[in-house]
């Protein structure tokens, strides 16, 4: 770890590290909770000569930094719920035409305009479906601040190694709340930067057509390549086409490039799983919550774990299987309605055994509210 | 460098139907390429959703076909990030103006040096002809059976009121004074507009009886008359075309250079 120690909200670390990943390009729009984010950005940035830009909205703005993406920068935007839903249109095209870009949505309550200065879990289903189309979507999250550091880093690294977009699903506590933070030295994280194409000019160049190991290699637009880019099915030269096979091909292409590679994809935190009887799911700040029950009760006998997902998108159903196979009960702990919820369902073997242990009144969920979960399932009462 | 060298001639013959006044602003804009001398790596061109947008396929330069309305947010990103680079956004009237308009107004109140390009033909053409935010009143289209109550935009005063620091009109039957202001709207460092009136046969002139492309164009020669003439004081519902706006303002990316300036002495 580095020398370098803060004291920060996490929308701060968030840009701490966006600007350690190599961050050059933001655009944004204001929206509580995130609003932080483009704040001390539109600072930062042209500090070290990146740009910054105030959008119309939030559609501007997802739109403004594929654009700027593809001129070869690594680049953000932060928003939250509502300016999230203004964005799924792009982000499809993100997704479709494959371009890396991070997307930061700082959760609140919703629907609508919800409840804006409050804590919600509410976007993780958005995320994984709010644009239209069969789609894979890689969306990471964070439950302290060293985490989101360390995600954030890591959304860029994934964003530029499978040429995708990446959401980083923060919320209102993990954004405003403020805590210790070291900042890594310089080279301390790995960084992947834009991989681009050796291919020389005057020769043919395909942005579509993956090299072996998977990955497309880019070439920035203003430079030697001239090709096209669409939202539209296309070939491997960008153009479109409505030929069945290379439709097919193309969509198995863009969620095969994210589902086969959920173990690389995927980070996760276990705390007492090798033995716990009780599997505790959780992540982003209501993490913190579960994991403070289960410390506070493994002394006293209770065989509790905790299986803190910082991937949830692409699911790791084969690690939660796994995790849960010997437990007697799987509670879910999350500020929403059950999001993650079904998604372990589906994953684990006896999904009559998973449980919620939820908050959806804009409240920040408390190691005594899972407490009373763990009792009325152990038949205890409350 | 021959206007051949500009398109990706294997796309052809292009998409848009007999007698679509695309083509021939496809035209004026690749002359207007030529006639400035542009380096085809240069050129990054964005377009929206519809006929209109389809324009970029056929143009040999770095393409970026974009969602419905939004081409100039995506053209803003690329802009400011590679602010050498020309940017041209060729759109239609409804992407524009309808879906777009909010992203119309503020590329032109930032100043922004890009180009403009709204082929207005008065319709959704390629969903088959509803009304859009220029056919005006009274006109008939697929969803206005009982004829349009909507009042239409003036492009020109609205790039205007919006800040736009270049608006200019042509039709595609001056065909030579399309090409005259899209190279002038290029040279411009600024937010530039031109619309250019270019006909839909297919839906507006069929629903609307005023004819074939020839008609189409014919009206455009008989009923456009440049900017201040004496037609125009004789006869006020000629509509104008030429150059309208044409002054020096602060471009934005110029400007952010200024902010990348003040960061850095303020941090030193």
């Amino acid at each position: 770890m580095g020398q370098i120690v803060k004291f920060l909200q996490g929308n701060e670390v968030c840009v701490e590290a966006a600007l350690y990943a190599g961050l050059e390009f933001f655009a944004g729009y204001p929206i509580t909770p995130s609003t932080e984010i483009a704040e001390l950005l539109s600072a930062r940035l042209p500090q070290r000569g990146g740009k910054f830009i105030q959008m119309e909205d939030e559609i501007a703005s997802m739109c403004a930094i594929i654009g700027a993406s593809l001129t070869g920068h690594k680049v953000m935007t932060a928003t939250s719920g509502p300016g999230f839903s203004l964005m799924q249109e792009a982000l499809g095209y993100a997704i479709m035409a494959e371009i890396p870009c991070v997307i930061v949505d700082v959760q609140r309550g919703g629907p609508s305009t919800g409840i804006p200065t409050h804590v919600s879990q509410g976007d993780v289903n958005q995320a994984r479906w709010g644009t239209h189309g069969d789609h894979a979507i890689v969306a990471m999250t964070a439950s302290n601040h060293q985490d989101v550091f360390g995600i954030t880093v890591e959304a860029f690294n994934i964003a530029e190694t499978y040429r995708t977009p990446v959401v980083l699903l923060f919320d209102e506590v993990v954004g405003h709340m403020r805590e210790r933070v070291f900042i890594p030295e310089p080279g301390e994280i790995p960084l992947v930067g834009r991989l681009r194409t050796s291919v020389p000019e005057g020769v043919d160049y395909h942005p579509y057509l993956p090299r072996e190991d998977g990955r497309l290699p880019m070439s920035d637009f203003g430079g030697v390549h001239r090709y096209n880019v669409t939202g539209l099915f296309h070939d491997m030269w960008g153009f479109p086409s409505t030929n069945p096979q290379v439709v097919h091909g193309l969509l198995r292409h863009l969620t095969d490039k994210i589902e086969n590679h959920v173990e690389q994809i995927a980070r996760h935190k276990a705390f007492y799983l090798d033995d716990a009887d009780c599997v505790l799911i959780s992540y982003g700040s209501s993490a913190r919550s579960a994991r403070h029950v289960v410390e506070s009760r493994r002394p006293l006998g209770e065989r509790l774990g905790l299986l803190e997902l910082q991937t949830l998108w692409p699911f790791p159903a084969d690690l939660v299987r796994a995790t849960c196979a010997r437990a007697k009960y799987v509670v879910v702990v999350e500020m929403n309605m059950g999001q993650i919820l079904h998604a372990v369902k589906s994953a684990v073997d006896a999904p009559d055994k998973v449980f919620l242990a939820n908050r959806i009144d804009g409240e920040f969920i408390t190691g005594g509210d899972i407490r009373n979960i763990l009792r009325l399932i152990q038949g205890k009462g409350v | 460098m021959a206007i051949k060298a500009y398109i990706r001639e294997k796309f052809f013959p292009h998409l848009w139907c007999p007698g679509c006044g695309h083509g021939t602003v496809l035209n004026g804009l690749l002359r207007a390429f030529e006639q400035l001398g542009l380096k085809k790596n240069d050129i990054v061109m964005v377009s929206g959703i519809g006929c209109s947008s389809r324009i970029s396929g056929y143009v040999d330069v770095h393409t970026l076909h974009t969602i419905h309305g939004r081409a100039l947010a995506f053209a803003t990103g690329v802009k400011l990030s590679r602010p050498e680079l020309t940017l041209i956004v060729p759109m239609g009237d409804g992407d524009a103006l309808a879906i777009g308009g909010n992203h119309f107004i503020h590329a032109a109140r930032r100043n922004i040096d890009i180009t403009a390009i709204v082929m207005n033909n008065r319709t959704y053409g390629m969903t088959g002809g509803q009304y859009s935010p220029l056919s005006g009143y009274g006109t008939s289209a697929t969803t206005a059976p009982y004829t349009n109550i909507d009042q239409g935009f003036d492009i020109v005063e609205l790039a205007r009121a919006a800040g736009a620091t270049f608006v200019a009109r042509t039709t595609t039957y001056h065909v030579q004074q399309a090409t005259d202001v899209i190279k002038k709207a290029i040279e411009h460092k600024g937010f530039s507009v031109v619309e250019v009136l270019s006909q839909c046969p297919t839906y507006f002139g069929r629903k609307n009886r005023v004819g074939g492309a020839v008609e189409m164009m014919d009206y455009y020669r008989a009923r456009t008359t440049p900017m201040g003439s004496k037609a125009k004081q004789e006869d006020p519902s000629l509509i104008e075309r030429g150059i309208f706006v044409q002054k020096e303002l602060p471009e934005y990316c110029a400007e952010y250079d200024q902010v990348i300036q003040k960061a850095m002495k303020g941090r030193g």
